[in-house]
């Protein structure tokens, strides 16, 4: 195994690196974009309201898989995107409906006085989302975004049908022309519990020390 | 415009569609079985894992712990194309399974695990008090409590399961989106017909599936 990881440890860093990127800049565009649906889903306009609620289960109810393979197979037709772009957007879309969700939840876990006190002080609708309500429902929804990052981290390994040079990729190639897939897979499996495992116990340690709080 | 619209209804011939539905039969079948196989040893490790059994529990949960945080993918081709190298050689159809039935399990027994810590230590103290042992504490008392509470988030990570049959693609198992990928594969003008039937298709039984949640949280609630 050592010697596998240092013959290809170019590779794999790499790929960790692809992985890393691209679960980021997924994690950052889904939050505003999750964001964005979650204040749609509450604003009172009933189209807003229709739109955001279809976005939302319709993303929510369909594999990641389709609508990765959709962005690279179709999508890349009209407009010119390779597999990481393709994978990358494919995971914004289908995390941000999740996220949409979470952040509902805190917002609606913001007692109603909370509303009712800024709007009586004279702030706007828009202020008081702004400057009361969101930054409450996103220290309630904190854990579970945490677990979404981790969630999307592993998801990103669908990158690797799209060719994505993510991490799953790498182990499929280095398994493949080495012919020692146990080794590569074990190796894979490392790098994405080095991201994964520290989140997790954080997350969980979070969870108990909001739940001490409350 | 018009080379997708003549797409659109060349695409679903008999055949065609008769092919793609025996796909969804084995997505299905993939899905009921693991989700069987994972309520059975999900449930077994979450208790395992709340009961803190000395050692036994500590290990249990480290390993829960790692499985968990790994790519579903990684463990459908661990078991694909690791186990052959120590001698078990399995079809694709029961290495799908068998991925999704230990990777899912992992995720209920968090579940499990969590819905039976939410039961406050009063309930247990209580049934031990009128004389009941820790088994019929658990039994009677916890998990009836417990239950109402997985039931929603249980059934959201059923539908991810079902979701995530499609990962099986990678293995090539003739599931409903590897159909789908040999129909577009002989004429890329059913690209668009063929995602839009996978689509609706999986909306229907994942939508529907969450539409059971949502009639629990309801009954729960009143």
């Amino acid at each position: 195994m050592i010697s596998l990881l240092t013959s290809n440890f170019h590779s794999f860093l790499v790929a960790f690196g692809y992985t890393l990127l691209s679960s980021i800049i997924a994690l950052i565009a889904s939050t505003v974009l999750g964001t964005l649906f979650a204040i749609l889903q509450i604003v009172p306009s009933k189209t807003a309201n229709v739109i955001a609620r279809a976005y939302i289960e319709v993303f929510r109810n369909i594999p990641l898989l389709i609508i990765v393979m959709f962005f690279y197979l179709v999508v890349t037709k009209i407009v010119k995107i390779g597999g990481f772009t393709a994978g990358t957007i494919g995971l914004t879309l289908y995390t941000s409906a999740f996220i949409a969700e979470t952040v509902r939840a805190g917002i609606n876990s913001v007692g109603i006085g909370q509303t009712e006190g800024a709007r009586a002080n004279g702030l706007s609708s828009w202020q008081t989302l702004r400057i009361i309500i969101l930054p409450q429902a996103f220290k309630i929804a904190i854990p579970s975004l945490g677990n979404q990052f981790i969630n999307l981290v592993k998801n990103s390994s669908i990158l690797a049908f799209v060719a994505g040079g993510d991490l799953m990729y790498t182990a499929n190639n280095v398994a493949a022309t080495t012919f020692d897939s146990f080794n590569s897979y074990i190796i894979v499996g490392i790098f994405y519990l080095i991201i994964t495992l520290p989140l997790n116990y954080y997350m969980k340690f979070l969870e108990t020390k909001l739940k001490g709080m409350a | 415009m018009n080379i997708i619209a003549a797409g659109i209804f060349d695409a679903f011939t008999k055949n065609n569609v008769h092919y793609l539905l025996g796909g969804l039969g084995i997505t299905v079948g993939v899905s009921i079985i693991s989700v069987i196989g994972s309520l059975i040893f999900g449930s077994f490790i979450g208790i395992i894992i709340y009961e803190k059994i000395p050692f036994l529990s500590r290990y249990v949960s480290i390993i829960n712990d790692v499985i968990r945080n790994l790519p579903l993918l990684l463990i459908i081709f661990f078991v694909y194309f690791v186990l052959p190298v120590i001698g078990i050689y399995l079809p694709v159809f029961w290495a799908t399974v068998i991925a999704m039935t230990v990777f899912e399990s992992t995720m209920l027994a968090e579940i499990i695990r969590g819905g039976l810590l939410a039961i406050p230590i009063g309930q247990t103290e209580g049934a031990g008090s009128v004389g009941m042992t820790n088994q019929q504490a658990l039994l009677n008392i916890i998990l009836p409590q417990a239950i109402k509470k997985m039931i929603p988030p249980i059934i959201s990570q059923l539908i991810s399961l079902v979701k995530d049959t499609s990962l099986a693609v990678g293995i090539v198992l003739a599931e409903m989106t590897f159909r789908g990928q040999i129909i577009y594969a002989q004429n890329s003008n059913y690209t668009i017909p063929v995602f839009i039937a996978l689509a609706i298709m999986y909306f229907i039984l994942n939508y529907g599936l969450s539409l059971i949640a949502r009639w629990f949280d309801h009954r729960m609630a009143a």
